[in-house]
């Protein structure tokens, strides 16, 4: 139980009984803020550690040199003491919900913000290859063949795997609507065409940006927490040149590659399909695959390849270099990385498509 | 005549994106000093480290490095001010994929025309200066911390810098590791005359390296007091000092 009482400047407050946190303390802040306290036990059976956060709730705005302590248990006045030690604070800015036109308005600048800063990013980018051109570009070419290494070769085997699981849903659901037409030998046609076209290329570009987009991310992300850009910055190398160059060149390097690599496994999942379950010979279908082969299609396909694998590289390494200090930045920035390249993956197929259907290729 | 000093700073305020931490920073460094910069913790110590190395831009104020105006001089003279500094981060800032040997020999290619076996005797002889000898093939995860440290001070003084900068060098160190090191930051100011500049708030690494120093004191924002740090202890000029100092001992003026 819990009794006040008011003499003048000074409010005592009787403590007595089982002390339990339910108790109710009703003080208003403008009530105690300037006056002295007096907090007296009076036979407290039991109290916790619930009570003494009521009372400080209470009386928190109390400073330490008004409040007296008489007869209260060692522990409760021990603990009060230590909780009353610190001054009380008010919330400096406490987070203010902004109104919706601001919230737009900065919104929108953030926004502006980010590409301006991306648009530099790039032009830093360009001008590394610019010196790379001319040779005065600074990366050790050990990074690159470990780079080279890990977003080639060691790709080879998901890329083939996930390209032939597409040749084959392709060959699936072509060959059931074929069917109604009774045409479903051209199933190797639809598969050649998509596949050489623009499903190799997407399929490659939406595994390297999940696995090496995100690495590329989560590695430079780390070297932001362990302050080795900082490093690089002070010993005066470029880290567009040292990181994102090595980078850059790996994937524009490999993407062709394993695009073609994705053609030939999708066009061979169709064909495991079509000879399989459509009973469509082999040979057959080897003969409408090469007929349905254009290069112009392979063409544009390596094309949206090239182009997949530097906005894979830009953007993994732009949301590595922007990484902040902590664990959590690095797993945020990793994320960023492969949303954006898939989203502007997608974005740069709609423009590219548009421009091929322009030209008539 | 009386020399130049290393380091000027004049009215400086730091701070990150307009934010002021810091403000009215005057201070001056010689050659050949040790110098602490002191605080409690969120002083904003790293920060004036970060804007007297050109990491971030000052938010006010002038830094002279060697007579050059640091702040407003282009970035290819800066570049050669911070071709004559080497910097100890606090994690040692090691590049992960590569060897220690490779490490310190990093900024000797991209500065020097020094063929690969002149770089690889410096790189050894940088190791042996830290006592890091045979160490050169291993990778920083396989090393501990405190050797993390010593090799980045390799790495740091691989071009023979005439300013050294130390990021909380005691950080994440056991005493003995810590102590090792100060005794290394002292042979290297005794041995090269180099200008070493600390930020820590170890008290022990304050009282045996320190020669001068600055106390940022986070109550009024500013430099709260200057001096050799045992001279500072013996005649405390506040009390935000004195409790830094004696380890929150009670002040009585």
């Amino acid at each position: 139980m819990i009794e006040i009482k008011t003499k003048g400047d000074c409010v005592i407050c009787i403590l007595e009984g089982v002390l339990n946190g339910t108790e109710h303390i009703d003080v208003s802040a403008s009530q105690v803020s300037n006056k002295k306290i007096q907090l007296v036990g009076q036979n407290i059976d039991s109290w916790n550690t619930d009570f003494v956060i009521t009372l400080f709730n209470a009386f928190k705005q109390v400073s330490k040199e008004n409040i007296t302590y008489s007869n209260l248990p060692k522990g409760m006045e021990q603990l009060l003491r230590l909780a009353f030690q610190t001054p009380y604070k008010e919330e400096e800015n406490p987070p203010q919900k902004l109104p919706f036109l601001e919230f737009i308005g900065e919104y929108g600048l953030r926004f502006c913000r980010s590409v301006k800063k991306g648009t530099m990013f790039i032009r830093e980018c360009l001008s590394s290859w610019g010196r790379q051109l001319i040779g005065k570009a600074v990366y050790r070419s050990k990074d690159f063949w470990m780079i080279l290494a890990d977003c080639g070769p060691k790709s080879i085997l998901i890329v083939s795997l996930i390209s032939f699981m597409v040749g084959l849903i392709l060959a699936f659901v072509g060959a059931i609507q074929l069917k109604t037409f009774g045409a479903q030998i051209y199933v190797a046609s639809l598969v050649t065409i998509g596949m050489t076209r623009i499903m190799g290329a997407i399929m490659t570009g939406v595994i390297m940006a999940g696995r090496t987009g995100a690495s590329y991310a989560a590695t430079i992300g780390t070297m932001q927490v362990n302050e080795e850009l900082d490093a690089l910055q002070t010993m005066g190398i470029s880290r567009t040149d040292f990181l994102v160059l090595p980078r850059m060149n790996a994937l524009l390097l490999s993407m062709p590659i394993l695009i073609l690599l994705s053609d030939i496994m999708g066009i061979v999942g169709g064909c495991f399909v079509c000879v399989l379950f459509w009973d469509i010979p082999l040979a057959e279908y080897i003969k409408y695959a090469v007929n349905s082969f254009y290069l112009t299609n392979f063409l544009v396909g390596v094309f949206h390849g090239i182009v997949f694998g530097l906005i894979i590289a830009l953007c993994g390494c732009y949301f590595g270099v922007n990484c902040g200090r902590n664990a959590d930045s690095v797993g945020t920035a990793t994320t960023q990385a492969v949303v954006y390249a898939i989203v502007w993956m997608i974005v740069m197929t709609g423009i590219l498509t548009a421009i091929c259907e322009g030209l008539g290729v | 005549m009386k020399q130049d000093p290393m380091i000027r700073v004049k009215n400086l305020s730091i701070g990150y994106d307009g934010k002021v931490i810091m403000k009215d920073l005057s201070f001056d460094i010689s050659k050949g000093d040790i110098f602490i910069i002191m605080g409690g913790s969120g002083c904003g110590k790293s920060t004036l480290l970060r804007t007297l190395t050109g990491l971030i831009p000052a938010q006010s104020g002038q830094i002279w490095i060697q007579g050059i105006d640091f702040i407003n001089t282009n970035s290819k003279e800066k570049l050669e001010i911070m071709k004559h500094s080497g910097i100890l981060y606090q994690s040692g800032a090691l590049f992960s994929s590569m060897t220690l040997a490779e490490n310190v020999a990093l900024p000797l290619q991209q500065y020097t025309s020094y063929s690969q076996d002149k770089i690889s005797q410096i790189v050894a002889f940088k190791l042996a200066l830290v006592g890091l000898s045979g160490y050169e093939d291993y990778y920083p995860s396989e090393i501990s911390g405190g050797m993390r440290k010593r090799a980045g001070l390799a790495r740091a003084l691989a071009l023979d810098p005439e300013i050294v900068y130390f990021d909380e060098p005691s950080a994440g160190l056991d005493p003995v590791s810590s102590k090792n090191l100060d005794d290394l930051i002292l042979e290297i100011n005794r041995t090269l005359g180099t200008t070493i500049i600390v930020v820590t708030h170890e008290l022990s690494s304050i009282f045996s390296i320190g020669k001068n120093s600055i106390f940022l004191d986070k109550t009024v924002r500013t430099i709260s007091a200057k001096g050799n740090p045992n001279e500072l202890l013996k005649n405390p000029p506040n009390q935000q000092v004195y409790e830094f100092l004696t380890r929150g001992a009670q002040y009585e003026k």
